[in-house]
């Protein structure tokens, strides 16, 4: 029995040791396979693609009918690459077992880019025909220590409406606020846009990159962007095994602090990955050439996380993000009444100033954002793609004034706005030539304000109803020649139950138009519950065409509408933080734009230039204007009140470069843009001023990628601005003009940057640099500043960063 | 399949967190501002004579109706009076008293007094903590006949000590009233 088992034993050894290599050596290599290399979407076949197994010397190239065949091939496990110059490179893992046909479906789409597993920096258009600029990564992490806001000012045309250092608002074209739809990772930002002084809730740290369409046109995203919208995407994640991130460090001299940025990504080949980044900011008091502005700090916190598994034909992810920020606004911009805001202007300099401090103080502003998404994509071989996503936001916003007693302690304003989204939408892009999509969108929208504030609310609580749909296609009718068009239909359905002071509900004349929506008689106070419906529709069309080699020409008319936001409908009240009385109006219709704008562009070998001119109508646009005074027994306060008219915006961007040797470059920028008022033919109120930027840069990759360069920015006086309000001050007792509108002189600033970068052998590394903001520390105020009654504009920042990528 | 069925688990689960909210109730509060001074009344005794009561009242608050300034009679000439300030927020029932209010934070609180006309001097009649003026007292003396006005201005969290003007004094404004009086 013994003797039989060691039999087995040997022979079970040898069938295992020795006979398998003899298998291995003797298998058969002569099976072929062979197939045709296709274009996923339309199946046409693709020429010239390279075929080659991982490992050996075999490559065949795809002939004129995209077959292939590759000869000779042993059985077994092999891997394949197919490289084609206008796709992805694709690796595919076959088993031989012998003469095979198999056919290879290549992403063969350029803007498909999204999903498919390159590593590049080509980041797809949003449209054809409308003007778009977009900053890349390089760029945003110079404002790692600033706001999103401060670095799209880079791009032409974008300015940005600020209330200080911290509050920068965008601003595209002239237009801000609800006009300009900013998308953070496919998600509408819902964060209370409506105000001036409310900045958008995100991290600059956290975006891979930001896109800018100048106006309307990319309307998947929402119909109402009259300004503009602005695709916030996070970084590409490559489908391959890896580990890497990166650690930003930013100092900045002027407010004595800084920002620590951190991010870490795992990916595997099998598509899945997951990506952690947190932020943090910590600032004091900002100064100004002369003077410290008191209470300016600001302290950020921001993180997210993203989970998921992207594949070519199918994927899904999460994210979540947090973004909280407490800023200190300026101590002297807190006024009690128009007799101080008379002595604030007319002494040019804070009323108050105090020794620096990190504190953050009344007034004050809490913001926390919570965003989730969850979002699902299938591509259908031959038909298209298509995706699903769910998102939730929710938005807290605290604001705190100079109060009496303990109430110093309790927010002015407190609200929390809660807001859900389901998107979907199908792309059909089976046919090279022509590309089709389709989407649909629900969101639902809440706003509660705190009554434990125990001031009156200034935004009521409300429930909104969104429901959109839209149709785009694009055309190419030939290599030169792009057409797109695109219409989009929303419903919005809003209702409001808003407490009305009697004595202001009879002064809006209310009391004739409105009386049957009371529901409550409170003695004082009507308790009213408006419940209103507003039908819009949205339409482009455009083309763009290549002229020659280095040309193009483009061309989109946009029709947009957009539903007024509740702060234009519902505002009422004395706003304490900017020491006005803002009223909205229930009246307010939607405002409809038609805008046209070109875009001439041309790239020679050293040198390029952009021509941009643009024109926009604007039916009943709705716009904030001081129209007089209210008595109260504070004092007079000046009255903010919600207009509409007929406005029309005639603007230009002009952009040019020249690559004067290898090394010395220039690059230039100037944008204008004129905002009238076609009823009372009387200029646009808070339309930027026209600016001048020319750029000097030197680089010289191989000293350690050194890069410097000089920039000087002229921004010219705002010289259309509407006439200035006369009130009676009780203080003078007289009449006097308040020169709220007047705009402050031209100004001049200088800024330095300079770079060096550390390779080091592991594949790690490290970047330095040097940026200095207001160079000559010069003083100034910025129209769109609307704390420039107060105190003069930020002087010279130094800021040091270090960047580590590994 | 697997994702598909991870993602209605997810969604299944968002749905049932975000319907937990707790609305439904019978409308939302009604608020009525506290620290609103609708109303200042001001008592000027003379050591013989009438005494003259000037008022400022403004129900609707930050409301688009303005003050209502009433003054209960004529001062008399090159007379010392006694001047008391008491402030009310009347949108309450019983009204508020903010007068104590701004007396126990005397520290952060100065009322200034800027005169025209036939009013010779005022003088602050009482001290905080810190031994400056408050102006919840003060001794007004007028002149010899004619027109005159008394602008009356709380400061909060002003510079103390301070010259009595309102530009030494700065700080927020939370009440000003110009009152139109006769020195006869």
């Amino acid at each position: 029995m013994i003797s039989l088992f060691m039999f087995l034993k040997t022979l079970i050894s040898i069938i295992l040791f020795g006979f398998i290599p003899l298998m291995v050596t003797a298998q058969d290599c002569s099976y072929s396979l062979s197939g045709t290399v296709m274009d996923y979407h339309s199946k046409d076949a693709l020429i010239g693609a390279t075929v080659s197994v991982i490992g050996s010397k075999k490559a065949v190239l795809s002939n004129l009918n995209g077959s292939y065949r590759l000869n000779g091939l042993c059985a077994g496990y092999i891997e394949l690459e197919v490289f084609h110059p206008e796709c992805p490179t694709l690796i595919i893992p076959l088993t031989i077992e012998g003469n095979q046909v198999y056919d290879i479906k290549l992403e063969h789409h350029l803007e498909e880019l999204d999903e498919v597993k390159v590593v590049g920096n080509s980041i797809a258009e949003q449209t054809n025909s409308a003007l778009e600029e977009t900053l890349h990564l390089e760029e945003l992490e110079i404002y790692s220590a600033g706001t999103i806001g401060d670095a799209l000012k880079e791009i032409t045309g974008v300015s940005s409406l600020n209330t200080g250092a911290n509050i920068v608002k965008p601003a595209i074209h002239g237009l801000n606020g609800s006009r300009v739809l900013i998308m953070n990772d496919g998600v509408r930002m819902q964060d209370m846009e409506w105000g001036d002084e409310h900045a958008p809730n995100i991290d600059v740290n956290a975006a891979g990159s930001v896109s800018v369409v100048k106006g309307a046109a990319a309307l998947q995203y929402g119909g109402d962007a009259i300004g503009g919208t602005i695709v916030v995407g996070p970084g590409r994640i490559p489908q391959i095994d890896s580990l890497y991130g990166k650690t930003m460090l930013t100092g900045s001299t002027n407010g004595r602090g800084g920002n620590l940025t951190s991010e870490l990504t795992k990916s595997y080949k099998n598509g899945w990955f997951v990506k952690g980044q947190g932020s943090f900011k910590r600032l004091g008091d900002h100064k100004t050439p002369d003077y410290l502005l008191s209470n300016t700090g600001v302290k950020e916190a921001a993180a997210s996380v993203q989970l998921g598994k992207h594949l070519f034909t199918s994927g899904w992810d999460v994210r979540y993000s947090f973004f909280n920020t407490e800023l200190a606004v300026l101590r002297a911009s807190h006024i009690g009444n128009v007799d101080d805001l008379i002595r604030a202007i007319n002494s040019g300099e804070p009323q108050t100033i105090e020794p620096f401090t990190y504190d953050l103080e009344n007034p004050r502003q809490k913001v926390t954002h919570h965003l989730a998404k969850l979002k699902y994509y299938n591509r259908f071989e031959g038909v298209g793609k298509w995706t699903a996503q769910y998102d939730f936001q929710r938005n807290r916003r605290f604001e705190y004034d100079i109060r009496r007693g303990e109430a110093n302690n309790q927010a002015s304003i407190d609200l929390l706005l809660t807001t859900h989204t389901f998107s979907t939408d199908f792309k059909w892009d089976a046919k090279e030539q022509f590309h089709l999509q389709f989407g649909l969108l629900g969101r639902y929208q809440e706003n509660f304000p705190n009554p434990e504030t125990e001031v009156r609310r200034l935004i009521p609580d409300y429930q909104k109803w969104d429901i959109g749909s839209f149709l785009l296609g694009e055309y190419r009718v030939n290599d030169a020649l792009f057409l797109d068009a695109g219409v989009r239909y929303d419903f919005t359905n809003v209702e409001a139950q808003k407490f009305f002071q009697k004595t202001r509900w009879t002064e809006r004349g209310y009391d004739t138009e409105f009386q049957d929506l009371i529901i409550r008689d409170t003695g004082s106070q009507y308790l009213v519950n408006p419940v209103f419906d507003f039908h819009n529709v949205t339409a482009t069309v455009g083309g763009k065409y290549a002229v020659a080699q280095n040309g193009n020409i483009r061309f989109n008319y946009t029709l947009a509408q957009r539903a007024p936001n509740p702060s234009e409908l519902f505002s009422d009240g004395l706003h304490h933080s900017a020491a006005r009385i803002e009223l909205g109006d229930l009246r307010m219709k939607s405002e409809t734009s038609h805008k046209i704008s070109a875009s001439l562009e041309n790239d020679y070998a050293d040198w390029g230039w952009t021509v941009e001119p643009y024109a926009n109508f604007i039916k009943d646009f709705i716009f904030l204007e001081p129209t007089g005074a209210e008595y109260t027994n504070r004092g007079a306060f000046p009255v903010w009140e919600y207009n509409q008219t007929d406005a029309r915006l005639l603007g230009v961007d002009v952009m040019a470069f020249s690559n004067w040797t290898d090394q010395w470059s220039t690059e230039h920028q100037f944008s204008i843009v004129k905002g009238k008022d076609r009823v009372t033919d009387a200029p646009l109120i808070y339309m930027p001023p026209a600016n001048f930027r020319n750029k000097l840069v030197f680089s010289k990759p191989t000293w350690k990628s050194f890069e410097t360069s000089l920039e000087s920015q002229y921004v010219f006086q705002q010289n259309e601005v509407p006439g200035n309000i006369a009130v009676f001050s009780p203080e003078q007792q007289q009449e006097v003009e308040v020169a709220i509108n007047s705009a402050p002189e031209a100004y001049h600033v200088m800024a330095f940057t300079s770079k060096l970068e550390f390779p080091f052998h592991n594949g790690t590394k490290l970047t330095t640099s040097l940026s200095i903001h207001n160079l000559l520390n010069t003083s100034f105020r910025d129209y769109l500043n609307r704390q420039r009654y107060f105190a003069d504009d930020l002087g010279r920042n130094i800021t040091l960063q270090i960047k580590f990528n590994y | 399949m697997k994702t598909i069925k991870f993602l209605s688990l997810v969604a299944t689960a968002a749905i049932l967190v975000t319907s937990c909210s707790d609305d439904d109730d019978a409308g939302p509060e009604e608020i009525n501002e506290e620290e609103v001074i609708t109303t200042m009344k001001v008592t000027l005794s003379p050591q013989q004579g009438a005494t003259i009561t000037l008022q400022s009242q403004d129900l609707d608050g930050d409301g688009p109706d303005a003050p209502v300034i009433t003054v209960s009679g004529n001062l008399a000439a090159n007379t010392t009076y006694e001047g008391e300030i008491e402030l009310l927020n009347e949108t309450e029932s019983p009204a508020e008293d903010i007068t104590e209010e701004v007396e126990e934070e005397g520290l952060d609180h100065q009322f200034v007094f800027v005169s025209t006309g036939s009013i010779a001097t005022v003088d602050y009649d009482d001290v905080d903590a810190g031994g400056n003026p408050v102006g919840l007292e003060f001794i007004l003396t007028t002149g010899d006949a004619g027109d005159a006005t008394l602008a009356i201005t709380l400061r909060h969290e002003p510079t103390k000590p301070n010259d009595g003007t309102l530009s030494g004094a700065g700080g927020e404004t939370d009440f000003a009233q110009t009152f139109p009086l006769i020195v006869e």
